[in-house]
């Protein structure tokens, strides 16, 4: 008898006759697909050359290491270093690591080990809600409650610990403190979707053995769940990373888009996306000024590539331990 | 007798779980939960104020009427740009679907191994955490610059610039339900001599269609909140418009826009339109979630 597997495609015989037709269908069908699979491929490719290239301009006229660390940004006077913009993208993207991190590791902990099951679910899609508050409403909500709200207690903390680095003189409405805050809650949902994946691949056994032993609920946690779960959750946050330094709309609204690097966390700032998103009208007319734009696009480009292959790599490597993983949740910044 | 017990009396390997490791268990579950409350407090705050602004600016008039008056247009309500954000997002679906779709039956169908299926998975994974404004910057270069299509700026430009985002979401989102249509059904298919292309179209996509939706719709949802990449390709118009050939108006185009003006009846207007769109994306992500509840898989 003829074994007919699903992998083999081309050439297996069945047990009926095929028509004509069909036999010469079933290639057309294969290689239609694989086109569209490497018209992706094609279209990233296409991208980074077609950026690269719009960018050249403003690259060739400063210069890439220059592009990169100049600390002035002055349209006005053709002078484009985006360091000020690399410090205000970094600045708030730590902000938000350093807040919503542990936030939402807590949160996933919370939910795979420690919540009765009955809440599980129901809590699984209230953290999932946060994801689907697009950008500019956080924005709008930042801009008009967040801010006013903060700024007395801000204002406190400046004047109180004005000890310590980066922190005291006169509070600025919007301010990287801020816009890492909002990025922290936007970033909440993903890092804690795919945290709560790779904290379900541990083994039973694993968990189930440390408290035969006698371990106490946190113990079990602590010995079991994250040693085993470290190299994903740590995929996972920089997920985040990449998804906060990418962040534009909600950004622009509430960092004050000063192109100075601040000297505390409450000064205003400037990121690399936001940069892009207020200057792109004036600078259309200007092949120096665009370029400068598209450099950024450029830089923010290359960045969450690495770090997003580098953290699909950490998750999927976390995840082939245990059982198979769903996919990875999530989609564009 | 316990096999691991080596402690007289203890019964366990461990010490007896008293003092300071109760101590450490019962504050350590204590802040997992208050984590857990604390990552809940921004949502009930954005429903809340969501709720408490954008309720009073709701009224016939403000879904029935276009901005007009001053020169930011601060009265008027949200017509053109829900009738923008919908047109929009129902174009970018029509292109990013089909596409998603057929790559990730490549990629189950006959792109199980090999290095070609592996490049081209890693990369729509990839694709999902490249910055939506670097995708509006590209459709910006591309094809706006270039003045295709007779207006530069343009809904059908916006809509390339969503689908670009859609994309990889849709593709992973339907690989996964993909591979849950389980092979013996594709084998008894085979075996009965049906053609791969057939045995693909009429037992696979079936099977898999109410997850493939949810996928689908779980990305349409994200591109309607979506406003970087349409700042650059439709921007903002006044008046209500039809023709995707033209700028038109979209929900967080126009959110963005009032938010940046000081005017109380625009920043009103923001709110109104805030919650306007929240409710459009949670109606759809409900859908969406209907859909799957209906999957066999």
């Amino acid at each position: 008898m003829a074994t007919t597997t699903p992998n083999v495609g081309r050439g297996d015989r069945s047990v009926l006759e095929r028509s004509p037709s069909a036999r010469r269908a079933d290639p057309l069908f294969r290689w239609t697909l694989m086109t569209l699979a490497a018209l992706i491929l094609a279209l990233i490719a296409f991208f980074f050359v077609y950026l690269i290239n719009k960018a050249e301009p403003a690259l060739s006229h400063q210069g890439v290491f220059s592009f990169l660390f100049t600390n002035d940004w002055n349209p006005s006077k053709a002078i484009y270093g985006a360091w000020p913009l690399v410090v205000g993208t970094l600045i708030t993207a730590a902000i938000a690591l350093v807040i919503g991190v542990p936030v939402a590791v807590a949160t996933a902990l919370f939910i795979t080990e420690l919540a009765p099951r009955r809440v599980r679910q129901p809590l699984i899609i209230l953290v999932e809600l946060l994801a689907a508050v697009p950008s500019v409403v956080y924005g709008l909500w930042g801009i008009f409650v967040l801010i006013p709200k903060l700024r007395p207690a801000e204002q406190w903390f400046a004047d109180t610990f004005s000890f310590l680095p980066f922190v005291g003189g006169h509070v600025a409405g919007p301010n990287y403190f801020i816009a890492g805050l909002i990025l922290a809650i936007m970033i909440l949902p993903i890092v804690s979707a795919i945290s709560r994946e790779v904290i379900s691949t541990v083994p039973l056994d694993l968990k189930e053995a440390s408290l035969a032993l006698g371990a106490t609920r946190w113990e079990m946690i602590r010995m079991a769940v994250l040693p085993y779960s470290r190299s994903g959750i740590t995929g996972a946050a920089m997920l985040g990373l990449g998804r906060a330094i990418g962040e534009t709309i909600a950004v622009t609204l509430v960092i004050g888009n000063s192109p100075t690097i601040g000297r505390q966390i409450f000064d205003q700032g400037y990121t690399l996306a936001a940069v892009i998103a207020n200057e792109f009208g004036e600078a259309a007319n200007d092949k120096t000024h665009a370029g400068a734009l598209f450099a950024a696009g450029l830089v923010l480009f290359v960045l969450t590539l690495l770090i997003n292959g580098l953290a699909r790599a950490l998750v999927r490597r976390a995840a082939s331990k245990g059982t198979k993983i769903k996919a990875i949740p999530g989609g564009a910044a | 007798m316990s096999a691991v017990a080596s402690t007289p009396g203890g019964g366990s390997a461990l010490a007896p779980i008293t003092g300071r490791r109760k101590v450490t268990d019962v504050v350590m579950r204590g802040l997992l939960a208050a984590g857990t409350l604390i990552a809940l407090i921004p949502l009930v705050l954005v429903i809340y104020y969501l709720l408490h602004k954008g309720l009073g600016a709701w009224s016939w008039d403000f879904f029935t009427t276009d901005p007009t008056g001053n020169f930011l247009g601060d009265q008027g309500g949200i017509k053109s740009a829900l009738l923008g954000t919908i047109e929009m997002v129902l174009l970018a679906s029509v292109i990013a679907i089909p596409i998603g779709w057929g790559v990730a039956l490549y990629l189950v169908e006959f792109g199980r191994t090999g290095r070609f299926a592996a490049t081209v998975r890693y990369f729509i994974d990839v694709m999902t955490g490249v910055p939506s404004i670097v995708f509006g910057l590209f459709i910006y270069v591309t094809l706006v610059v270039g003045g295709w299509g007779g207006s530069s700026f343009a809904g059908w430009k916006g809509s390339i610039a969503l689908a670009l985002l859609m994309l990889p979401v849709v593709t992973r989102s339907a690989e996964v339900v993909l591979l849950l249509v389980p092979d013996p059904l594709r084998e008894a298919a085979l075996a009965l001599g049906t053609p791969r292309w057939r045995v693909t179209m009429k037992v696979v996509l079936p099977t898999a269609l109410p997850g493939l939706i949810t996928g689908s719709l779980l990305a349409v949802a994200r591109a309607a909140g979506e406003t970087a990449p349409l700042l650059f390709t439709a921007t903002i118009v006044n008046g209500t418009n039809f023709n995707l050939g033209e700028r038109m108006n979209s929900l967080p185009v126009q959110i963005y826009t009032d938010v940046g003006s000081p005017n109380d009846q625009l920043v009103q207007r923001a709110w109104g339109a805030a919650l306007t769109l929240v409710v459009l994306i949670l109606l759809t992500t409900l859908i969406a979630r209907l859909a799957s509840r209906r999957s066999r898989l």
